[in-house]
């Protein structure tokens, strides 16, 4: 059996991409096989799964997001797609972990920041100059939206306290920490450490300025808990944040998530 | 009194506390997250926890940026 469009065809051995298309009795001329382009000559194996799509068509809700995620590796997006994460701050780091982590299908976002968008922020967060003024979970609720319209987000529109972080995010299978202030950073990793004893954490430190991009690294703390960042680099006069580096680091932290997620962990040999 | 921090040997006043060591490293203990002996202290036990000769500490610090 196959899989073309998400919809069942019967396999027959030697079948190419050219006699699924004649079969379809479609102009199509996109053509992916489990995630990856082809072209008519491929030969299918039983199992496969197959897009046909003709560029620039409009499709409907449903086959949108099929085509959003006929890119991702089979069993991957229905993995995420059963995933909930929360993101704990919306700046540099956590507006580009959450657009990341959208584009690659996850299920649901918990987004939590109390700011609003400055003319500031844009030399790295992902907001639009239009935006400017929104509150964060607002901006960055649209963007997603725009970006995946099937990923569930919810937002917490408040300044997070240590306190609130074992509660607010007792229900997320991984959190990111994305605040700016150090000590925020501690009082997350101290409330996850002590109050979130099976949610997947990958915290950042040391990722200003345009150091070398390999000092950005993801260094396991605790089984579960990853820290990513050069751990040195502070943002300070002088040593601004930016796009860039930045974005190394976000995304270390959205990579982290997925690999912890899909079970990366637990076949390292620790 | 010695203690170890990070694997480091730390010579301390007999009767330190963390906040004490964290001081004597020149560490900020607001951006620091202090396992002591295998425990993750809170924000409290900070100042009121006594550390021991021969205390093993893990530090865990920050810095700013987002």
């Amino acid at each position: 059996m196959l899989l073309v469009n998400e919809n069942e065809v019967s396999f027959q051995a030697g079948m190419t991409l050219a006699d699924l298309v004649r079969a379809q009795g479609d102009d199509v001329d996109i053509l992916l096989v489990n995630g990856y382009p082809a072209t008519l000559q491929t030969v299918l194996s039983d199992g496969d799964q197959c897009w046909l799509w003709k560029r620039g068509k409009t499709p409907s809700a449903e086959e949108m997001q099929h085509l959003l995620y006929a890119r991702h590796s089979p069993g991957v997006q229905r993995l995420l797609q059963g995933k909930m994460v929360g993101i704990m701050g919306l700046g540099g780091l956590g507006s580009v972990v959450a657009i990341a982590l959208a584009r690659m299908g996850i299920g649901a976002l918990l987004l939590a920041d109390y700011d609003v968008v400055e003319p500031t922020n844009l030399n790295r967060q992902q907001y639009f100059v239009d935006q400017v003024g929104q509150k964060k979970t607002a901006a960055l609720r649209d963007i997603l939206q725009r970006v995946n319209p099937h990923v569930g987000v919810t937002v917490i529109d408040q300044r997070l306290i240590e306190d609130d972080i074992g509660v607010l995010f007792k229900n997320v299978h991984a959190l990111v920490e994305c605040f700016d202030d150090p000590a925020m950073k501690a009082a997350g990793l101290r409330a996850v450490l002590q109050h979130l004893p099976g949610v997947f954490y990958v915290c950042a430190s040391g990722l200003a300025g345009y150091g070398d991009n390999n000092a950005i690294r993801t260094r396991r703390l605790y089984s579960g808990v990853y820290l990513v960042g050069d751990e040195v680099s502070a943002a300070a006069p002088g040593e601004g944040l930016m796009a860039a580096r930045v974005g190394i680091a976000a995304h270390h932290q959205a990579n982290q998530v997925v690999r912890l997620l899909l079970g990366a962990e637990n076949e390292a040999a620790e | 009194m010695k203690v170890f921090c990070n694997g480091q040997e730390q010579e301390l006043t007999p009767g330190a506390r963390v906040t004490d060591c964290l001081n004597t490293l020149g560490l900020d203990p607001l951006s620091v997250v202090v396992e002591c002996d295998g425990k993750i202290l809170t924000r409290e036990e900070y100042a009121s926890h006594e550390l021991q000769d021969g205390s093993v500490l893990e530090l865990i610090r920050f810095v700013g940026g987002g």
